[in-house]
């Protein structure tokens, strides 16, 4: 059987984590594929899985009737993408879309968690990934906030 | 009106006031000019980038004389009439024959250089200010940095980098705008990136769905640019939280402090350090700048007040 331990650990989201955490991770793990155009998931589904992307480029959206679809940010390989997963009310708040054909390491949140509960090593160690994409993403947020190009 | 006293009224042995050099009234480049003196230049070619920014290509009236400048350096454009403003050259180094300046209308004589028509004549001051530090480079990878029209001010060096291809190791282009309606350059920015020894990441700050690059700020680019810490230049023009929030990352990627240059952006009036509307701190922007090593300029850079 195939193994994603390998391609967890290079991962940068779980970079450094213990061989014996991939492994548990591994558990919750299988590989996934998009083409372009194909959706990952979409606002207000529920957050059933939440993805590593080992390839490709993918699109957070938000729609909007009059504008059509808004892209808000682009994620490319290194990247993870529905980050959201981790908090209540465990459902996704906008869409993601591969741009390309795009692949990635789909996590089983539920199965996650569980394993976190479980080992609350594994589960601070998850909370730090998490929060530092949270402290990331909190700083690129504001930066498109402020509109720097405005006049 | 209260008059200063004149020399044969102050005091016999009193202190004489230490005053500062007055500035040389000329400028490296062009030695012969009359620096309060505008040349009249007319307007060969109007090319629009986006919806309030145009690019105009430049030709002195009388003479066939190049306008020789370094990459970095602006000119004071004159439209009769109405006003001067400090406007970054963006044009090609190696071709004097022709002056080209990027603007975009956002006050009163911007507005007027942008409605300016093929064979409209305006005045033209300059060159003034340090240029990009590009002939120390050699050797060593390049990153050019730039957010919105702050391309216009590395383009110059963007031409000077690959017409010397070979003297440099890696060279990087990181450039931003708000939408992808709103890039400047778009055609070259293409043909750039089709090089093979030149890699440009383009990213916008929000897009449409039918946009297929890169949505995201400028910061976060830097670290899909390739580069040696230790030997890498960094050139970088945008908005100012663009440029704080790049040299943070910069900074954090291992880039010393002295390799890293900035554009800064003041109101100018006489362009020679004259009449103080630039200052900075310690430095007016004019003629110690627009291009500063962050070394020098941190302490102010960072204090909001100045």
């Amino acid at each position: 059987m195939e193994t994603l331990e390998p391609v967890l650990a290079a991962h940068p989201f779980l970079q450094g984590l213990d061989p014996r955490h991939l492994k548990v991770i591994g558990e919750c793990a299988s590989r996934v594929d998009f083409k372009a155009g194909q959706f990952l998931f979409r606002g207000q589904e529920e957050a059933t899985q939440f993805f590593l992307i080992n390839q490709g480029q993918v699109a957070l959206e938000i729609f909007s009737a009059r504008r059509g679809p808004i892209i808000i940010q682009s994620l490319r390989e290194g990247d993870a993408v529905g980050w959201l997963w981790f908090p209540k009310p465990y459902h996704w708040h906008y869409d993601a879309r591969a741009i390309s054909l795009s692949r990635a390491t789909a996590l089983d949140v539920k199965g996650l968690m569980q394993r976190c509960e479980q080992d609350h090593l594994l589960g601070y160690e998850m909370m730090k990934r998490y929060a530092h994409l949270l402290a990331v993403q909190f700083r690129v947020t504001i930066l498109q906030l402020v509109d720097i190009y405005g006049k | 009106m209260e008059q200063a006293p004149s020399p044969a009224q102050e005091q016999p042995g009193a202190a004489v006031p230490h005053l500062p050099e007055p500035p040389r009234l000329t400028n490296m480049l062009n030695p012969l000019a009359e620096p309060m003196l505008p040349e009249p230049y007319r307007v060969l070619k109007r090319i629009r980038e986006t919806g309030d920014t145009f690019t105009l290509t430049l030709a002195p009236v009388q003479g066939e004389q190049g306008f020789h400048f370094a990459p970095g350096q602006f000119n004071m454009l004159y439209v009769f009439g109405v006003g001067e403003v400090p406007i970054s050259i963006s044009g090609d180094p190696d071709r004097p024959e022709k002056l080209v300046h990027t603007v975009r209308a956002v006050g009163a004589v911007s507005r007027a250089i942008c409605g300016l028509e093929k064979g409209d004549v305006l005045g033209v001051r300059g060159p003034f200010g340090t240029p990009w530090p590009v002939a120390k480079a050699p050797g060593q990878d390049v990153l050019v940095i730039a957010g919105g029209l702050g391309l216009a001010p590395l383009r110059p060096a963007v031409y000077h980098l690959l017409a010397r291809r070979a003297e440099y190791g890696n060279l990087e282009l990181i450039y931003g705008a708000r939408t992808p309606e709103d890039m400047v350059y778009r055609r070259e920015l293409e043909r750039w990136r089709g090089r093979f020894d030149f890699r440009v990441h383009v990213t916008v700050d929000t897009a449409l769905g039918d946009w297929l690059g890169n949505v995201g700020v400028v910061p976060n680019l830097i670290s899909r640019a390739r580069f040696d810490p230790v030997q890498t230049m960094a050139l970088i023009c945008g908005p100012g939280v663009m440029m704080r929030f790049t040299v943070q990352e910069l900074l954090n990627r291992g880039l010393k402090m002295e390799n890293i240059y900035l554009s800064m952006e003041r109101n100018m009036k006489c362009g020679l350090g004259l009449c103080g509307h630039c200052q900075l701190g310690p430095f007016f922007v004019c003629k110690d700048g627009p291009v500063f090593p962050y070394d020098r300029l941190r302490d102010w850079f960072l204090m909001r007040e100045v």
